[in-house]
């Protein structure tokens, strides 16, 4: 008997597992991947999904079957068997969520470390200025990914975001652009510098699955590289007042011809851009 | 045996206080019509908080900002924050509980310092009642119940100072609040008690006032600093005169984060005394569970810049906060293997408040997955400060704490009336509830996922479906404390008498009169050292000796 029951649960909890791996591979709730960082978020995701669905199936069917199987029936008023506790169960799920928790923090390590997110500032050619005036720059997530580019790939084209009640606006420093649309081209690393002329903002894409506040007095730093053409929204995510809401603009991420001659149409500098 | 504490003949005070009904709105010493006042107190503003709630979702059943000026929104935001949070759920999990069952699990008469705690009540009524008055004379604070600068500073300046003063008042309730648990636990326990005896929810109140005491000076600290900003034009956080908004953020989530283990860990306490009751078994691994909610105090004041991944913080205290975060469901995790290790061979009786308490297991445990999710950097950076974060949280403080506030509720309405709860209209609030409440909430994490932000108005028009499917759940959650209401008002007047211990309870609270004399036992205070000892052979006789319902068991 004894064996059975253990036989059959051993087989319930692989096919927990198997199931719960399954649902995570095959689950869609996420946008579009329109930047390189969206992909490397996706698998994140998709792990995560499984060891949670694998947690909250065995953690409510357990609860479930319990409030079936050992209900009173009726008449019986006795006690149940009174366990107080057992070493070896007690050990076994301290040390399983342990390393499932251990292994899920590198994972997402090396995931944040695949985005951008560990590298120093300081490396960052660009923000060499901001850096001898001593002031600090604060980065997000790829902010340090521009640095780690090999010497061949191309220069990421700086973008300045100005966040204020309630709009983004984006300066393209070498055409001396002033945009209320984001544009950029795909496969094209940029790198972007963000303040704010009043409040906390915060510049989301959720199809590049990148958040950066946007702080006043403090400037921050967000690198990202488009790879779907598309027009995507910019929301903005931190409550900003009364237009919060409303506070959103547009990235257009297009060919680089097309974003050339966007370009070029609104340059206000002599014609140099290569 | 000597008496533990002498019945207090000379306390003259005590004569003067009112009897009958009068006395829950005086200022009574008795820990029992205090934490009753808590309770109650507590559920009228979740009443308003609710209200607040709808309105909420009203609005977001149009994709347009058409239901309400945009502003106004913004205040009813933040109000419903406030309220849920600091007149809400912390007052009742520490104050109503706390305030009741301590003394009792502990063999005293009374509270430590029983006027300190009416103190502590009294302060919630016009904290309360000025925050909420302020929406009526200059209008609301409108920057969140984070208040985070510089908005807060630039927002009309009279809403913003209510709101500190009354958050001010509710948190020096809350230390006083603490200050008494720990004394009283520490030092009022019956002689011959030993810490180790005592029932879980002692060991999770002396957590949480822990905590109370250790953060809430913090938060008290920074509001004081804010409003020296508002009002006096300093600029500790404003940065046009040079102040730093992230600093802010850092004391503000000092405080706030623990916060979130304020109102879980006396929930998790709660739990630990109801299920063993209704399941006839001892709680499983009790010395596990002691430490756990020990390790939780200890990390929970080491997580807070976790809300903060998308603020600008240098990548090794992201790295840390990360790590620091997920750890606290280890002991979080053995806690709920351990309830369903209680659960299990038990003989559990299907009632409302077993049933709340399943409820609770169920929707914890999804806002912990989620929980440990939103930890990881790389994955907060998508949903950070979006409605997959409002899922997450009211998966743990609704899902959480307020189905135990419930469970609770029905647990010990018995105690503080002598009488019983009808058990269908409480099975139908059970079903409303869980099912309003996922309904609810478990579409918000799609809407967050998929580019819906926190605290809007208006939105894209993709998301209005799940959004009405949301609010539906909402006006479910609304029409489920009609049934509640009704239960617990009209079983007070008309309800059949419960007897003494009607769920044949091993803790102190039951081992005397349903509702207890005024200082808790006629004679000497019982020395329970096994509250969860149900199926031993020592249990057996004792039940046997005490049942005076005449329910004689059929076991052998």
């Amino acid at each position: 008997m004894v064996k059975t029951s253990t036989i059959l649960s051993i087989s319930i909890g692989i096919l927990l597992i198997i199931g719960g791996v399954w649902v995570g591979q095959n689950v869609d709730l996420l946008p579009v991947d329109a930047s390189t960082n969206a992909p490397v978020y996706d698998e994140l995701f998709k792990v995560l999904f499984s060891i949670g669905t694998i947690l909250f199936v065995g953690i409510t069917g357990l609860v479930i079957y319990s409030l079936i199987k050992f209900r009173r029936r009726p008449g019986d008023s006795g006690d149940g068997q009174p366990i107080e506790g057992n070493l070896p169960l007690e050990i076994f799920w301290t040390a399983v969520p342990a390393i499932v928790i251990l292994f899920v923090g590198i994972y997402s390590y090396d995931i944040y470390d695949r985005m951008g997110g560990m590298q120093p500032l300081s490396n960052n050619a660009h923000n060499h200025h901001e850096m001898s005036t001593q002031q600090r720059l604060w980065g997000g997530i790829g902010s340090g990914s521009v640095s780690s580019s090999t010497p061949g790939e191309e220069e990421p084209i700086p973008i300045e975001v100005t966040a204020m009640q309630f709009a983004f606006l984006f300066h393209y420093p070498k055409g001396d652009i002033i945009s209320g649309e984001l544009h950029v081209p795909t496969g094209h690393p940029i790198t972007m510098r963000m303040e704010s002329k009043d409040v906390i903002h915060a510049f989301w894409v959720p199809e590049f699955r990148l958040k950066q506040d946007v702080i006043p007095g403090q400037p921050t730093i967000l690198n990202f590289t488009p790879t779907k053409p598309g027009r995507y929204p910019i929301i903005c995510a931190e409550l900003c007042g009364p237009y919060h809401g409303g506070m959103r603009s547009t990235v257009v991420v297009e060919g680089m011809d097309e974003y050339q001659e966007w370009f070029n149409k609104n340059s206000k500098t002599v014609e140099t851009t290569a | 045996m000597t008496i533990a504490i002498p019945p207090d003949r000379n306390d003259s005070s005590k004569s003067l206080q009112p009897k009958g009904w009068l006395k829950y709105f005086s200022f009574s010493l008795d820990h029992k019509v205090i934490g009753i006042q808590y309770l109650v107190c507590g559920f009228i503003f979740y009443l308003i908080g609710g209200g607040l709630a709808s309105a909420i979702r009203i609005e977001l059943t149009s994709p347009l900002s058409d239901f309400m000026a945009r502003d106004v929104y913004n205040q009813v935001l933040t109000l419903h924050g406030t309220i849920m949070i600091f007149l809400w759920i912390v007052p009742v999990v520490n104050g109503a509980f706390g305030n009741y069952l301590i003394p009792f699990y502990v063999g005293a008469r009374d509270m430590a310092f029983p006027r300190l705690n009416a103190v502590a009540f009294w302060l919630i009524p016009p904290a309360g009642l000025m925050l909420i008055s302020s929406y009526f004379i200059t209008g609301a604070a409108q920057s969140g119940w984070t208040a985070y600068p510089p908005l807060s500073i630039s927002t009309p300046a009279a809403g913003q100072i209510i709101w500190i003063l009354s958050v001010l008042l509710l948190g020096g309730s809350s230390i006083f609040g603490g200050i008494n648990f720990i004394a009283t636990i520490i030092k009022l326990r019956r002689p011959g008690l030993k810490l180790l005896q005592l029932p879980m929810y002692c060991w999770a109140m002396l957590g949480t006032s822990i905590l109370v005491v250790l953060s809430t000076p913090v938060l008290a600290g920074t509001l004081i600093l804010l409003s020296f900003d508002i009002v006096a034009h300093t600029g500790f956080f404003n940065p046009t005169l040079g102040g730093n908004v992230i600093v802010y953020q850092h004391l503000f989530w000092f405080y706030s984060h623990p916060a979130v283990y304020i109102m879980v860990l006396p929930a998790f306490g709660l739990v630990s005394e109801i299920i063993p009751v209704h399941c006839r078994k001892p709680l499983f691994g009790y010395i596990t569970m002691v430490y756990s909610i020990m390790a939780i105090v200890l990390l929970g004041l080491v997580v807070w810049a976790h809300h903060m991944f998308t603020s600008g913080t240098p990548p090794w205290m992201r790295l840390f906060f990360t790590i620091a975060t997920a750890f606290i469901a280890v002991p979080t995790g053995i806690k709920f293997f351990n309830w369903v290790a209680t659960l299990w061979g038990g003989k559990i009786s299907l009632n409302s408040a077993i049933l709340f308490s399943c409820g609770f297991i169920i929707n914890f445990v999804l806002g912990g997955i989620t929980g440990v999710a939103l930890a990881q950097v790389p994955f907060d950076v998508h949903v950070h400060d979006t409605y997959f974060v409002v899922a997450h949280f009211h998966y743990i403080v609704y899902g959480g704490s307020v189905f135990v506030i419930f469970s609770s509720i029905y647990h010990w309405y018995p105690k503080f009336t002598g009488k019983l709860l009808n058990e269908k209209l409480g099975q139908l609030h059970f079903l409303l509830t869980f099912i309003g409440f996922n309904l609810c909430f478990a579409p918000q994490h799609w809407l967050g996922l998929n580019g819906m932000p926190r605290r809007v108005a208006e939105y894209d028009p993709q998301f209005q479906l799940i959004n009405q499917i949301s609010s539906v759940g909402a006006l479910i959650m609304a029409i489920s404390t009609i049934p509640f209401l009704w239960n617990v008002v009209y079983s007070a007047i008309r309800g059949p008498k419960s007897g003494d211990n009607p769920w044949r309870a091993l803790t102190p609270e039951w081992l005397t009169s349903s509702p207890p004399p005024v200082e808790n036992w006629i004679g000497e205070a019982p020395l329970v050292t096994q509250p969860y000892g149900y199926g031993t052979h020592r249990n057996e006789n004792e039940d046997l000796s005490s049942n005076e319902a005449g329910n004689v068991r059929e076991q052998s």
